[in-house]
């Protein structure tokens, strides 16, 4: 199958995840605030700016490294919940693509392997699945969609377009759930009627990944 | 939103800068881990390497000060590790501290119960006993009452009682006792301490420019969080003794507390409650502890484990047997805490 993903696409995503998230920080903040500790848009601001400040030297590397040292960065300098979700989601999106070179895109099929590496090792770390008012709840939806219209034969823009849909679903139907995961737990039936901060900015993040795809 | 009153360069830098200043302030009792994975976010007890004992390493988001970092030093923490404000470390930093204070006996992470911080001092854990051999057993601290039922104890956040807690194995450490003694007088310290808060107002963060969540003036959150998580109920500010009454009910029928048992009492300001009106405070816990028939053996009154700029502060009670007073009275010398 042809790479239809150029590198140059997965350049692209990190470069427009770094100013997505200082416009949105204030807004997954006053998520937080309502059911958390208010502080998951600032995390992540600070997390991209250091992305941010290494990207030039990382860009040389292949679509796997280039990830991963995305994902250490969120690791590291993130911390919370964000730290570990996030930055695992990166560490991990390479890793089916970790033997091509500098300068090679990815086929349809390792695009969809990358998305079920990254999203998989959510659900480990968090120890956490759907309807339990998390990220989870945009993403196992989102993935689940991906899959789907993959093995139907959509092309890739399409098969993502419909990922988003369904985690923007996904992520609507946090708001009437009780949370069982996260700081939000402790809230019980107070937690209904918020969205999930993780829920909403994992759905924007899926649709930057997605409206930076070339058309078919 | 408020203005902020606040005194910061780059918000951004804040906790950095923080720690900067406080390593320079308590040179005699601290240094810098100066190693690459330590990022700048772990402090050392001076006296680590002076003898052979297991490690107490404690940790979580900055903000709270002085918790966490005000309590490393002699007979207590031999290392702190500090993450974002309200945000738990990341684990290689929680690595870094584990092989900073190892002597070969273990290491013990004592923290809150939150999940952001028992995913990364775990995956810290994983690292140092992976890479070093290093023994890393974790004790997360669970005293906040109205944070879920004691049927779900394993639900629950660990506010003001963190203190009681890491006091209890910072002792039982520095008398020499081997790790899993370690663990057990923490978790036994763990298993007889309730905490809950009230807060009047929101602490603020500099990066986002001013508070956490809206609140009228005049009003207050009985429940709330350290990180400003919402509580069980809110009203108009009422009486001290109003408020104190409705903390200590929940609060004692947890354990529960009952007559002839003799009890520890913290009440810790949140960061702008003053001395005064904690006094006025414990005045009304004293007086229904002496109802019940519950003999307060030793109180603790000022800010131990804040929330930044928040108006409110939190009672902590803790059930004591000789074991415990032992521990908890075991002399010690930090910067923010010291007994002989």
């Amino acid at each position: 199958m042809a790479e239809t993903l150029s590198k140059e696409y997965f350049v692209k995503v990190i470069e427009d995840l770094i100013p997505w998230i200082e416009d949105r920080k204030e807004y997954f903040t006053d998520l937080d605030s309502a059911i958390g500790d208010a502080d998951h848009g600032i995390n992540l601001s600070i997390g991209f700016r250091e992305v941010a400040s290494h990207l030039d030297e990382w860009k040389n590397e292949n679509v796997a490294t280039l990830y991963k040292n995305v994902g250490k960065a969120l690791l590291d300098k993130v911390g919370g919940s964000a730290g570990p979700l996030y930055g695992s989601f990166f560490m991990k999106f390479g890793v089916p693509v970790k033997k091509k070179g500098p300068d090679e895109g990815v086929t349809d099929d390792e695009f969809v392997a990358m998305m079920d590496k990254a999203i998989s090792i959510i659900q480990k770390r968090g120890k956490s699945t759907t309807g339990e008012k998390t990220m989870n709840d945009t993403l196992m939806p989102a993935l689940d969609a991906l899959k789907a219209a993959h093995a139907a034969g959509d092309d890739i823009k399409t098969a993502m377009g419909k990922a988003v849909e369904a985690g923007k679903a996904g992520l609507e139907s946090t708001r009437n759930m009780v949370a069982t995961k996260g700081r939000a737990m402790r809230l019980g039936e107070r937690a209904v009627g918020h969205l999930d901060p993780g829920a909403a900015s994992t759905a924007e993040m899926l649709e930057i990944f997605y409206k930076d795809m070339p058309d078919a | 939103m408020a203005k902020l009153k606040r005194l910061f360069n780059d918000p951004y830098q804040i906790v950095d800068e923080m720690i900067e200043g406080y390593a320079k302030a308590h040179k005699q009792y601290v240094h810098m881990d100066d190693s690459e994975e330590a990022q700048g976010r772990v402090l050392v007890s001076n006296e680590v390497g002076k003898k052979d004992k297991v490690g107490i390493v404690i940790g979580g988001g900055t903000g709270h000060e002085p918790m966490f970092l005000g309590y490393v030093g002699k007979n207590f923490a031999d290392a702190v590790v500090m993450g974002n404000i309200n945000t738990s470390p990341s684990p290689d930093p929680c690595y870094a501290a584990a092989k900073a204070v190892d002597t070969g006996k273990g290491v013990v992470f004592l923290y809150g119960n939150y999940a952001g911080d028992v995913m990364n001092f775990d995956m810290g854990a994983e690292e140092a006993e992976d890479e070093d051999d290093i023994v890393v057993k974790s004790v997360t601290v669970k005293d906040d009452v109205v944070s879920a039922p004691r049927d779900k104890r394993e639900d629950r956040r660990g506010v003001a009682g963190d203190f009681i807690v890491f006091k209890a194995a910072g002792a039982a450490a520095a008398m020499g006792k081997g790790i899993d003694e370690v663990v057990r007088v923490a978790e036994k310290a763990n298993e007889v301490t309730c905490s809950m808060g009230v807060a009047m107002s929101s602490s603020t963060i500099p990066a986002k420019g001013g508070t956490i969540f809206e609140m009228e003036d005049g009003d207050m959150e009985i429940g709330m969080g350290i990180h400003g998580e919402p509580g069980v109920r809110r009203g108009k500010i009422d009486t001290a003794d109003n408020v104190v009454d409705e903390m200590m009910e929940p609060i004692l029928k947890d354990l529960p507390f009952e007559k002839g048992d003799e009890v520890y009492v913290i009440v810790n300001s949140l960061g702008a409650t003053p001395l005064m009106d904690l006094h006025v405070c414990f005045r009304r816990v004293a007086q229904i502890l002496e109802e019940k028939g519950i003999t307060v053996y030793k109180t603790l009154v000022g800010p131990f484990a804040t929330s930044m700029d928040m108006a409110g502060m939190s009672i902590t009670l803790t059930k004591l047997d000789d074991e415990l007073k032992e521990m908890l009275d075991y002399p010690c010398d930090t910067p923010y805490f010291t007994q002989f």
